[in-house]
């Protein structure tokens, strides 16, 4: 394992299991600080699960995480983990906004409740990140009276609003199309290159991925089996890997396959 | 079977303490919370203001038909003078406050446990504490504080339309003095009658939305049913568990007054 100095996040051996089932057994990740992280797997292979127990949302069965070189376990002391928390944000695959608040109140909430700012300013800086994700004119409209896209947006601004120094996003991309999937990833990047945040992302969406990610690892069956630079993802010989980045690959060989096969008479 | 009946005791007993911690909990996540004020406002508006018109149709019926029963049954005595002391001792010690939280539980308390739950199941309560806010502070406490302001002052409106209900049926359709009704009521209802009420109106408005938030809050713990079948499973039981505790506490909280 690297250097807890250039790792903004540093997990080693997470571990966690549900009714006996493990879908974690193991887990050894660094994510270095300022980079953006892609977590690829297929789904079911606790890509979520990790980053929740990254988030604090689920209490892993061992194994030890450290920000900023500071470990966050059960042992923690509270007053780390509240620090933990204020200087993170998650961005759910559903977006998780408030459907009875407007967008502006939906990103007002993390600074009304957590900091000790005035109204003027937390109203000023919330309508700051609406206007630099597009979603200023948006400001009175409630979630459900917006695109999925926009949501997507609207979850962001909220997210970056604390301007946070870790963002894990849990599936930024699902449900929508290749259109709007290479739109969040550009997204991502440019923001994060604007307020120069560590972005750990869990996606099974490989070209886009690669293309907007620094590193990249493969979790298999609850354990890390690559981790590099796309570069090195793209030219691996591991089998996972290759099976992985190959998939839409071995699509178009079985679906050539089938209409090889003679129709029935 | 032995080892059914221990199991769900100590589920029981389990789900009691779970519900202690829940609103003990909550109770204390005021000391932190922020900008408390506005959403104490807001639950004031739903359990207070949106009930109000139900509270009042009921208790104005309960006033008239207490009048038009009580009525028939002193008139067999002789005794129809006592109307005013018969309807206001019912009113203020045992049906206003109970009917009151029973409506309380119907409109307010399944609307409440509702939207908790969809909360829950589309993560806003995870994203509240990803964010490092109290789902506590932020959720349930401004409405068990404003269960605890509204609740009493509903029932005491509950107590004033339902006395007027009963003059109305008493006085007006039966023939019973106005002035004998009225002056009944004075008579017959005492300081401690009035605590009772208060007492049994700011515990019942506590436990009917505390029981209601816990079933709302943790709606993702039913095992058997997932999505928006958890959402009407945890309304149904915060509906039926609160309507019973509150028939439950009523009966208790009724001994130690008589």
């Amino acid at each position: 394992m690297g250097h807890t100095g250039h790792h903004a996040l540093l997990v080693e051996g997470l571990c966690k299991g549900f009714d006996g089932r493990s879908v974690l057994r193991g887990v050894d990740l660094a994510v270095p600080r300022g980079s953006i992280f892609t977590l690829l797997g297929p789904s079911g292979t606790g890509k979520s699960v990790f980053l929740k127990c990254l988030a604090n949302v689920i209490h892993p069965d061992a194994g030890r995480i450290s920000f900023d070189g500071r470990s966050l376990g059960p042992d923690a002391d509270p007053e780390l983990r509240a620090e933990f928390r204020r200087r993170c944000s998650f961005l759910f695959q559903s977006n998780a906004l408030f459907d009875s608040l407007s967008a502006l109140e939906n990103v007002a909430l993390p600074l009304e409740q957590t900091t000790r700012m005035v109204s003027g300013e937390i109203r000023e800086r919330s309508l700051e990140a609406l206007r630099q994700l597009d979603m200023e004119e948006f400001c009175d409209h409630y979630p459900g009276q917006l695109s999925g896209g926009m949501q997507k947006r609207l979850a962001l601004a909220r997210a970056i609003v604390t301007h946070p120094e870790l963002v894990l996003f849990d599936e930024p991309t699902a449900g929508l199309d290749p259109l709007r999937r290479n739109a969040v990833f550009a997204m991502i990047a440019k923001y994060q290159r604007r307020f120069s945040f560590t972005a750990l992302i869990v996606t099974h969406d490989v070209p886009e991925a690669l293309a907007a990610s620094d590193r990249v690892a493969l979790i298999e069956a609850g354990l890390i089996c690559f981790e590099g630079t796309p570069a090195e993802f793209s030219s691996s010989d591991h089998p996972v890997v290759r099976g992985f980045r190959d998939s839409t690959v071995s699509l178009d060989e079985e679906l050539a396959a089938i209409r090889r096969e003679p129709l029935p008479s | 079977m032995l080892r059914l009946l221990g199991r769900q005791t100590l589920q029981v007993i389990s789900g009691f303490g779970d519900f202690a911690l829940f609103t003990g909990r909550s109770f204390r996540s005021v000391a932190h919370a922020r900008r408390l004020g506005r959403r104490v406002i807001r639950s004031l508006y739903e359990q207070g203001t949106v009930c109000l018109p139900v509270i009042l149709i009921v208790g104005i019926f309960t006033g008239l038909v207490l009048g038009l029963q009580g009525y028939h049954v002193l008139n067999r005595f002789g005794s129809e003078g006592l109307l005013g002391a018969l309807v206001s001792l019912s009113l203020v010690r045992e049906m206003a406050p109970v009917l009151a939280a029973l409506m309380l539980v119907g409109q307010a308390g399944s609307a409440l446990a509702a939207e908790l739950g969809m909360q829950r199941n589309t993560e806003q309560i995870v994203a509240l504490e990803t964010m490092g806010v109290s789902s506590h502070g932020y959720l349930v406490a401004p409405r068990l504080i404003a269960a605890l302001l509204a609740f009493p002052i509903q029932t005491a409106l509950f107590v004033v339309v339902g006395l007027w209900g009963g003059a109305l049926s008493g006085s007006l359709l039966l023939g019973v003095d106005s002035g004998l009704y009225w002056s009944s009521v004075e008579r017959a209802v005492e300081a401690r009658d009035l605590r009772e009420c208060f007492v049994k109106a700011a515990l019942f408005g506590l436990l009917s939305v505390s029981i209601c938030s816990h079933q709302g809050f943790h709606a993702d713990r039913n095992r058997a049913a997932t999505g928006a079948r958890a959402v009407s499973a945890a309304t149904t039981r915060a509906v039926v568990i609160s309507s019973i505790v509150i028939l439950v506490a009523d009966y208790v909280v009724s001994s130690f007054f008589v």
